[in-house]
């Protein structure tokens, strides 16, 4: 994990979807007014002839690149996650996930990490949304090499896509390079008292309670479920049972992302002490990134302290 | 099978309109039937399409954004020789490659999954779009329903056609006045329709919507080039064709019984010579 540099998941995309345009002619981009936020910009300037600004209009931007996936095309649909998710729900329902299009829909400032903002710009339940539609995929990058291997996985699949990315600059956990697994949970740091399954920022948060947790003695497994949809589901029963105990990690409510997810599959197969660290049931509120991790539970002090509750009832 | 012309196209087209909805028992007779002549136009004269290759990449595309007129599409394109007219006694049943609603998937021909209102003009935006980097030539073909104009997405999508300047998006409003509640101009009117669309920068032309040299006069001056997306305000009458159906808001969504249903089969029996000579 590179301390010095910190980038951000939206500006990965914003650079790795420009370049892919660039090659691919069949790729498009649509954006609603926030291409310099999305970054989506960027691949405005590369290839303005395949970039559509749609205005301020969500539900329109979905159904327009539906309309275009049918010709042929490959399109990005990119706005803030709360509004792509939420505003045109229906429209990625009907237009999108119901016929099998191949649209991705990128949703940046995703989470409580927006930051100042406040609640109301905060996506805290789009992960729920995306993953309850039939034929949608779910991906959330925990740092660049991610999001660049995401961009391209996306568009070389046929089929909807939900990328989830963030606004707050986040550590590199991957070498530049590495080679990821569609689907596949991806073991960060090998441990044998408890498994944290963490995805986005949330991993390099994770991994930082797993050393705060070593000095104690205490051997945490770290894992980036990146793809939280097609769930890797034995990878989550195998490390669950060789630990003994799980913790989920998400910078969203604890009902229907990660920690649901997870729930859904230990249930009823998995006896071992578990819990969600993640938003309990609340939207967020304006404050500093560094400061709503801290009010929320999801700073790597906090999680360490969790992990010790957990063990606790392994123990008891 | 061949017809004379479009009035005898549309004509048969309501006949399997009413005997496929009395097969399954539900389904929806008035919009179906008020957009009738306006599909037997489109898909028997005008589209540049093929039924032995229905996804030919310049083919021109049709979005029903009034999805629930799903009878009278599949009508179209069974006549056309899409699929056998036989599957029509399918509509609905589990398994049938007909759909309540327009599956993209499941039935030849058909260009968009439609059903959910107010999301079609913006799928045939992006078809328009999409066209226009190809560098194709083809026309992309939207018809909405009136009372479907109260969805706000419709107005983003008129927005974006014209600020992209789609001049082959050509649009028809299939305006029976009528929806599922009641007048749309007392639900919610959505008039005056030809001022708004005018306002937001389309070329409006207004056709008679069961006159086919009516509606192909419109799409004549559509195809003339005003630079601008065309909407060809098409005025209907909803369940034209079966007299008791005719303008009656309660056979937007319900199905005849048996007895109906062989009542309004004899009356449009009854045109097949008044119409051959209209």
């Amino acid at each position: 994990m590179s301390e010095s540099q910190k980038i951000a998941t939206r500006d990965a995309y914003g650079k790795a979807l420009a370049a892919l345009a660039t090659e691919n002619t069949r790729i498009v981009a649509l954006d609603a007014d926030l291409s310099q936020s999305t970054k989506s910009v960027e691949c405005a300037k590369a290839c303005p002839e395949r970039f559509f600004n749609v205005g301020i209009a969500e539900a329109n931007l979905i159904s327009v690149a539906a309309g275009m996936s049918t010709m042929g095309k490959i399109p990005f649909a990119s706005s803030f996650a709360v509004f792509i998710t939420g505003r045109a729900f229906e429209q990625i329902r009907n237009s999108v996930c119901y016929p099998r299009l191949n649209v991705k829909i990128a949703g940046s400032h995703a989470g409580i990490t927006v930051g100042e903002d406040g609640g109301s710009h905060q996506a805290i339940a789009d992960i729920s949304l995306m993953r309850s539609l039939p034929n949608m995929t779910v991906l959330v990058p925990a740092d660049a090499a991610a999001t660049r291997w995401m961009v391209q996985a996306a568009a070389e699949y046929e089929g909807p896509v939900y990328l989830r990315l963030g606004r707050f600059p986040c550590p590199l956990i991957y070498e530049e390079n590495r080679e990821f697994k569609w689907g596949k949970g991806e073991i960060l740091r090998m441990g044998k008292d408890i498994v944290i399954f963490a995805c986005g920022i949330m991993t390099a948060a994770a991994l930082e309670a797993a050393d705060l947790l070593a000095a104690e003695g205490i051997s945490a497994a770290v894992a980036d479920i990146h793809t939280i949809k097609p769930l890797d589901e034995e990878f989550i029963l195998e490390m669950t049972s060789h630990c003994g105990a799980a913790l989920t990690v998400e910078e969203h409510s604890i009902i229907g992302g990660l920690g649901s997810a997870v729930a859904e599959v230990l249930a009823g197969k998995s006896d071992a002490p578990f819990a969600r660290c993640g938003l309990i049931d609340s939207f967020g509120q304006s404050g500093s990134p560094e400061a709503l991790l801290k009010h929320y539970g999801l700073d790597a002090e906090t999680l360490a302290t969790r992990v010790k509750q957990v063990l606790a009832q392994k123990q008891a | 099978m061949n017809f004379a012309n479009a009035e005898q196209y549309a004509l048969q087209m309501r006949r399997e309109i009413i005997k496929m909805l009395a097969a399954s028992g539900s389904g929806h007779p008035g919009g179906s039937l008020s957009a009738a002549d306006i599909l037997a136009v489109l898909f028997r004269d005008e589209m540049n399409i093929d039924p032995a290759d229905p996804q030919k990449a310049d083919r021109d595309r049709f979005v029903l954004c009034k999805g629930h007129a799903a009878p009278a599409l599949y009508a179209a394109l069974a006549l056309r020789g899409f699929f056998p007219v036989e599957e029509l006694s399918g509509l609905r049943k589990l398994g049938s490659m007909l759909q309540g609603h327009p599956d993209m998937h499941k039935t030849p021909g058909v260009d968009m999954s439609t059903g959910s209102l107010g999301q079609g003009l913006s799928a045939a935006c992006g078809m328009a779009l999409a066209a226009r980097l190809d560098g194709l030539d083809n026309y992309t073909y939207a018809l909405l329903g009136d009372g479907e104009t109260e969805e706000g997405q419709v107005w983003e999508a008129a927005m974006l056609a014209a600020h992209y300047k789609l001049d082959h998006l050509i649009a028809f409003l299939d305006h029976n006045h009528l929806q599922i509640d009641g007048c749309i101009e007392d639900v919610l009117s959505p008039e005056p329709l030809p001022e708004k669309w005018r306002a937001f920068g389309w070329w409006v032309l207004a056709a008679d919507g069961h006159n086919s040299e009516s509606i192909k006069q419109a799409l004549r001056e559509a195809k003339a080039g005003s630079g601008r997306p065309v909407m060809i305000i098409a005025e209907t009458v909803k369940g034209k064709g079966v007299c008791f159906m005719e303008n009656q808001a309660c056979w937007h969504g319900t199905a005849p019984q048996p007895q109906e249903a062989e009542q309004a089969l004899a009356g449009l029996y009854s045109k097949e010579n008044s119409s051959a000579q209209a």
